[in-house]
């Protein structure tokens, strides 16, 4: 285990250390970050002064093993447009994202595999069918449009919702929340649907047709011919085979819930950290999208060493594999 | 003892009752870019230095017409061409109860000059500061200087003793390794003071109970919200779900829609900012055109065919939606007496026809234009308005619209002007025209001395000898006199393609009073709301 464990964190700091380098190659094309830095009227020296200290003119591997080293002491230096260290900022922006984040992989999981079970079990009620013209609309509209239409209709029409930012936010001093206050959780309603309806959808579909594949198979039908109640075959036995692949995917599916909340944040303007980023793109702000997208790599390859992990501990097979290999 | 009672229930009635005019108005409002740092020299942007304005005053201010108007200097007068004067407002406090002083003024005008700050085109390198007596500072010039204190407005007085007990004497650059005080709080002396600031996401201010005009204020909000709504839709469906009481800028096709809502209007207004095309005139040959060996726009007959193209009243009716005003100068005719004397090349797509064929291209050619996508009003679709207007007369533009972070890499001095063709936006710093003269159309050579931003490298001796009288001649008439020519010139060779002056549009929720200027920056003291 720990062997395994081992390899895995070195492949990941190789995943990281391309991620990175990509990144800075791909900087060279995002525009010049001293235009944005400075306003129209500094002079051509002093905008050449600027590029000289913040180290622009360096040969891009310079730049990078700059980067890197500094990177791995735990500064990703210095906001160009906020002039703040990016690191506390991005710490400021997380709990949003993480928050965001989290609500909507829960709203994901609770409707969506109910929703799945139901379909599958009720193939041709009208509710069913319902559900799956629902789901319909969540995987072919895209995210922000999804999101417009939640603001027209709960906020500008009905306004019950707010239509923009987290609400009032209580400061924990480490941790900004939204959930202790009535506002903050207002806010997290549209949201949270609008980033999780995907999710959903995804989940439901797969636990569809899980369950349909579980419920055919001899030991459901041999768990029948015990005698059991269909609430212990459905969910007791059924229910229970169809959870790995619903959990590799949850698991897989958190990690872009996180990366892709950046179309989200922009429609609703919630101060995370996809904003940061998507903001610092149109800047040309290169600290921050730096430090972003090594954070995405790191949150990807955490959440896959945790999945194979949780596989060993759910499925007694792999878990044997493992011991004679 | 009954007496006493009732005497007892009336205060606590009348307390009751007296709540509701104790509870706080607050004013909500979004605008589509942040605020960033809070120093107040750092970014030399509209949007900052406004907001920042109400919180650090200059010796001079802005009125809603835009006329200097007395700030923290009470008068000012012209001692001997190189000598200025300016008499300090007395009682003037800053937010943490400082006195402001001489003391203040000098300190803030060498910061302001400092390694780092991107004002330091406010006042002249070699202009030296001399405190007279505690409130009386003489400015003393190497040259004359009419127009010294036209950005005055926007270069706040930072209080001394303050930003030396706080580390906060070097304007924070990018370079920094850690964000100085004056970046995250601030210590002004103006209306309104900032209580908390989340770069990027929103800030509260608070009315400043002590300001030096307190007496005469026009403005009944007690406290500010400022948050940045960088979606379009959602700044508009935040201003129609009642959450903001003002939103801005509001895109084109959605007044209409703020228009037309029970609690809501759009207040539109010419704004400063010129909108015009740009022809490289400095090269031997075009980069981006099917032509070798020659450049067609150093041949002035084929820039007046381009601009005979132009039909600017299409564009102002269909792509602006009349939100627009066409234009034949190169600055607002608000900081022009002289306007009319400058007029449009007519709309003549015949006439430009004729103008290619004599210039030798009676089946015109194929040039590339450049064009931002993201920061103008409508920016990309005026550009496809003119690219399908110069098809009619035969030329072939292939548009290159591209965000304002790749636009500007590549058009710009940095890029090494890498443009045939392009659309530009400019607005004057110092409301004046000498801004406009050295950046948009001096002569420049390849790095970019010279005219910054004249990105096609227009040239004439003439307007050059005159921009520079421009900038010493203290005679009004006879300055004005001098402007008008430069720009006669430019008009008569068709150096530049000036399109219009582009329009404001700012949604405000019905019950809320304020004043829209022109440079697009809103004061909070003329805020009120019912």
């Amino acid at each position: 285990m720990l062997a395994f464990i081992i390899r895995r964190l070195v492949q990941s700091i190789v995943v990281m250390l391309v991620v990175s380098l990509i990144a800075f190659i791909m900087f060279r094309f995002v525009g010049d970050p001293v235009d944005q830095m400075v306003g129209l009227e500094t002079t051509l020296e002093e905008r050449a002064k600027l590029r000289e200290q913040l180290g622009l003119n360096d040969p891009l591997p310079v730049q990078f093993w700059h980067f890197v080293s500094k990177a791995a002491q735990g500064n990703l230096g210095i906001s160009y447009q906020f002039k703040r260290p990016v690191l506390q900022m991005i710490g400021d922006r997380l709990p949003a994202t993480l928050e965001l984040s989290f609500v909507s992989a829960l709203f994901a999981l609770l409707a969506g595999i109910p929703m799945g079970v139901y379909t599958a079990l009720r193939r041709e009620s009208i509710l069913s069918k319902l559900f799956l013209t629902i789901s319909l609309i969540g995987i072919s509209l895209p995210t922000f449009l999804i999101g417009i239409i939640l603001i027209f209709i709960f906020a500008v029409h009905l306004q019950w919702l707010p239509s923009f930012g987290r609400g009032k936010v209580v400061d924990l001093g480490w941790w900004s929340t939204g959930f202790l206050t009535v506002s903050g959780l207002k806010a997290l309603i549209l949201p949270s649907i609008t980033l999780g309806l995907f999710q959903m959808t995804l989940i439901m579909r797969l636990v569809r047709s899980e369950m349909m594949e579980v419920l055919r198979t001899d030991f459901i039908k041999f768990a029948r011919a015990r005698g059991l109640s269909n609430r212990a075959v459905h969910f007791g036995h059924a229910l229970k085979n169809t959870m790995v692949p619903v959990i590799t995917i949850t698991g897989l599916q958190l990690g872009s819930i996180i990366a892709f909340a950046i179309i989200t944040e922009t429609v609703f303007q919630w101060p995370g950290m996809g904003l940061l980023f998507l903001q610092a793109v149109q800047n040309v702000d290169i600290p921050i999208m730096a430090a972003y997208l090594l954070l995405i790599a790191f949150l990807f390859v955490t959440i896959n060493l945790i999945v194979d992990l949780l596989y060993v501990m759910v499925d007694p097979r792999i878990r044997i594999e493992g011991k004679e290999a | 003892m009954s007496f006493r009672r009732s005497l007892l229930g009336a205060t606590l009635l009348t307390s009751v009752f007296a709540m509701p005019a104790l509870a706080e108005n607050t004013f909500n409002f979004a605008f589509q870019g942040s605020l960033k740092s809070l120093d107040p020299y750092s970014l030399n942007e509209t949007f900052t230095l406004g907001t920042l304005g109400n919180v650090y005053e200059g010796l001079t201010r802005r009125d809603p017409e835009l006329k200097i108007i007395p700030g923290l200097a009470e008068s000012w007068e012209v001692v001997e061409p190189t000598r200025w004067r300016f008499h300090l407002r007395k009682g003037v406090k800053f937010h943490n109860g400082n006195d402001f002083t001489a003391a203040d003024v000098v300190f803030s005008a060498d910061r302001v000059r400092s390694e780092g700050s991107d004002l330091k085109t406010r006042i002249p390198a070699d202009a030296k500061f001399e405190i007279v007596d505690d409130y009386t500072v003489d400015v003393v010039l190497s040259s004359p200087n009419p127009i010294l204190h036209y950005e005055w407005d926007t270069w706040g007085i930072i209080d001394k003793e303050w930003a030396e007990a706080n580390d906060s004497v070097r304007v924070t650059s990018a370079s920094d390794q850690a964000a100085t005080p004056i970046s995250l709080q601030s210590n002004g002396t103006g209306a309104f003071k900032i209580t908390k600031h989340d770069g990027g996401v929103n800030t509260t201010l608070v009315s400043n109970a002590d300001w030096w005009n307190a007496a005469n204020k026009k403005y009944n909000v007690d406290t500010v919200e400022f948050s940045t709504i960088s979606s379009d839709a959602t700044r508009v469906a935040a201003l129609l779900s009642n959450e903001m009481d003002l939103v801005y800028p509001i895109p084109v096709q959605d007044i209409k829609r703020v228009e037309s809502n029970a609690t809501t209007a759009a207040m539109t207004g010419p704004e400063l900012r010129t909108i015009f095309l740009g022809m490289d005139q400095k090269r031997d040959e075009l980069l981006y055109s099917n032509i070798k060996g020659k450049n067609p726009f150093k041949d002035q007959r084929v820039r007046e065919a381009f601009y005979h193209a132009i039909d600017i009243e299409a564009i102002k009716a269909k792509v602006m939606r009349n939100l627009s005003t066409p234009s034949s100068l190169m600055i607002s005719p608000f900081m022009f007496e002289n306007a009319a004397k400058i007029e449009r090349l007519s709309y003549d797509p015949d006439v430009s026809k004729k103008l290619l064929e004599e210039a030798g291209y009676p089946d015109g050619f194929e040039v590339s234009m450049d064009c931002p996508n993201d920061r103008y009003v409508n920016d990309e679709a005026i550009c496809q308005a003119v690219t399908a207007m110069l098809a009619r007369v035969g030329v072939k533009v292939n548009l290159n619209a591209q965000p304002k972070a790749q636009y500007f890499a590549k058009v710009l001095a940095s890029g090494g002007f890498d443009t045939s063709f392009y659309l530009l936006g400019w607005t004057p710093g110092s409301f004046d025209s000498w801004n406009v003269l050295s950046n948009l159309i001096g002569c420049r050579d390849d790095a970019g001395n010279g005219g910054m931003f004249n990105l096609g490298g227009y040239c004439n001796e003439d307007v050059d000898a005159l921009t520079n009288q421009v900038l010493v001649e203290s005679d009004p008439n006879k300055r004005l006199d001098l402007i008008t020519q430069a720009y006669q010139i430019l008009a008569a060779e068709s150096g530049y393609i000036p399109l219009h002056q582009q329009g404001l549009a700012w949604g405000v929720a019905d019950g809320v009073d304020l004043k829209q200027r022109a440079d697009n920056v809103l004061m909070l003291y003329h805020v009120n709301k019912k």
